[in-house]
């Protein structure tokens, strides 16, 4: 089962709706709360990545009965180093990000904390793709 | 198992319009409007009060323990919820109201506020020797307690597991009266509509020591009159500042001490910080306190006085309660000889109250067909159906509980089907007329 999220990179505010969203069609499905968990704060960080960095973009969300897939797809920036950006307190966040709590370098290396897998895409000037899988049963 | 289900929140037939307003600022979506009244599903209910607030007709009401249960004791004992200091004007020493409370039939009383002081220190050394440093999140509120079960279960583990105040207080009680011949009642005089259901199906313990919960609102004229009579007000308060400030939103995050903690009052403002909690979004908060009604216990459902001035009278008698030096209750002997003890002794677990199939398979499938019906419906959550948003409308369906026509927009399509094929109908001939 697919889902579709377009994320808008004008309102922080809003960033996070697509990951509410899915954190509550997972506790439907009855998928095991540690796994909720690790969802929610995997593709909320990807989320507010995608926001703060790319201007927003697309969210497609893939529920299989073994595992959850989410590519976030974006035409923004890209990202020049990536070993350079899995690194723990690194980030290019600008102030008003900084300012709102957000770009405190955490954000890649939480997503690979909490996922099972994490495949980064990313071409300097046309965009990053980051896909995370879950194990359902995890 | 209708135990289980027993809501202080309920509805009067007679008084509800099917007007809808309720089903949507219902937290848990436990609310539907159907053959033209406002239903509550028991198992989603959290006994928040969010629809008593919201009712136009006041048909939403929630139902307390009356007065007349003090006969069944021998000995009764009330303990009032510090937010019962907010209903009477400042003037009125909390001596006088609990000499008052004697005056209605009480044979004594003991402030729950005193164990508020003492849940305060015990939360303070929970918070020095846990391990981790996931914020732990406050049980003192029985909605948030369930709130969290059923909605945010990956947070259980946060929650403080301790008994409240209120509990604390009735076990305090017991062990004081525990060599006095006869029934010994303890009631305690609530703010709350949630702890009427919490003391019948409680969390954390096994039972209840409270025999009673009675609505500050239902003895409200009663105990007013008699703080009227009061000649010889009696030295019965002993709470300080910090018990009495419980009260209040802030009250019981103030008294962890800790720079780093954060208040929400609100239910819809708890739910945004669940949600952050839950994303991991919430970092260096090391307690969160959390109180469903706006303000705190003032903005309980069954208090009288607006929950603003309630605030103010409660911050001036903390004023006037300060301690002059350190306290120490003798109650708190009570917990350090281990004669009393406050953690929970039976795990909160999950209900998911939401679940669409226990089968993961048949959950996906009904999810997919729920998608299905949504993107037919069109998504203005108008609420006429009587299901707080078309998504909701397309879950009853799925669930088998409605069908599609009781959309308003789809039952018109329907009627306009029906009637092209009606025209189209009428203008063929049998070929015998046809001439």
């Amino acid at each position: 089962m697919n889902f579709e999220y377009q994320v808008s990179g004008e309102d922080y505010s809003l960033a996070g709706r697509a990951s509410s969203d899915i954190k509550k069609k997972l506790k439907q499905l009855g998928i095991p709360s540690p796994v909720i968990k690790k969802t929610a704060i995997s593709m909320y960080e990807a989320e507010i990545n995608m926001v703060i960095h790319a201007d927003g973009g697309v969210i497609e969300v893939c529920l299989d009965p073994d595992q959850i897939k989410i590519v976030l797809k974006d035409t923004g920036p890209g990202i020049p180093d990536l070993e350079q950006a899995m690194q723990e307190g690194f980030s290019t966040a600008n102030e008003a990000a900084r300012e709102l709590g957000f770009g405190a370098g955490m954000g890649l290396m939480n997503i690979q904390r909490n996922s099972d897998s994490l495949h980064i895409d990313s071409i300097v000037g046309e965009g990053t793709t980051v896909t995370i899988l879950l194990k359902v049963n995890g | 198992m209708s135990e289980n289900y027993y809501h202080s929140v309920t509805l009067d037939e007679a008084l509800c319009k099917g007007c809808t307003v309720c089903i949507k600022g219902c937290p848990t979506e436990a609310i539907r409007v159907q053959k033209g009244r406002a239903r509550i599903t028991a198992d989603r209910c959290i006994d928040c009060g969010e629809c008593i607030r919201t009712c136009p007709s006041g048909a939403k009401k929630a139902v307390s323990d009356p007065l007349a249960l003090l006969e069944n004791f021998d000995y009764t004992v009330a303990i009032p919820a510090p937010t019962l200091y907010g209903q009477f004007s400042s003037d009125i020493s909390c001596n006088r109201i609990l000499t008052a409370l004697k005056g209605i039939g009480f044979d004594d009383v003991f402030e729950v506020a005193l164990s508020a002081e003492i849940l305060s220190r015990e939360t303070r050394n929970y918070l020095k020797e846990r391990k981790g440093n996931a914020p732990l999140i406050s049980s003192s509120c029985p909605v948030i307690v369930r709130l969290v079960e059923t909605r945010f279960p990956s947070l259980i583990d946060q929650l403080v597991p301790m008994i409240s105040p209120m509990e604390l207080s009735a076990r305090i009680v017991r062990e004081k009266l525990k060599d006095s011949r006869g029934r010994v009642g303890v009631f305690f005089i609530s703010p709350c509509a949630a702890k009427v259901t919490d003391i019948r199906t409680p969390r954390g313990i096994e039972t209840s020591s409270v025999d009673g919960v009675i609505g500050i609102k239902d003895i409200y004229r009663e105990l007013s009159q008699a703080i009227g009579r009061v000649e010889t007000e009696e030295p019965l308060s002993r709470a300080h500042a910090m018990g009495i400030s419980w009260a209040r939103t802030d009250g019981e995050g103030s008294a962890v001490f800790s720079e780093n903690h954060i208040s929400v009052d609100g239910i819809e403002h708890v739910i945004d910080v669940l949600e952050s909690l839950e994303n991991g979004h919430i970092e260096n908060v090391d307690f969160v306190e959390m109180m469903s009604c706006p303000g705190g216990c003032v903005g309980g459902p069954l208090t009288v006085e607006n929950p603003y001035i309630a605030r103010n009278i409660i911050t001036c008698r903390e004023r006037r309660h300060l301690p002059d030096e350190p306290v120490s209750l003798p109650e708190e002997a009570l917990l350090d000889s281990g004669v009393l003890s406050i953690r929970w002794t039976e795990s909160v677990e999950s209900r998911t109250t939401h679940l669409l199939d226990p089968d993961y398979r048949k959950a996906m499938q009904m999810m997919e067909d729920m998608e299905a019906i949504r993107q037919g419906l069109p998504g203005l959550d108008c609420g006429s159906c009587g299901a707080p948003s078309c998504r909701a409308l397309a879950e009853d369906i799925v669930r088998g509980r409605t069908t599609e026509t009781d959309c308003v927009f789809m039952l018109r399509e329907r009627i306009r089907e029906l009637t092209r094929e009606m025209i189209d109908l009428e203008s063929r001939m049998p070929p015998g007329l046809d001439r």
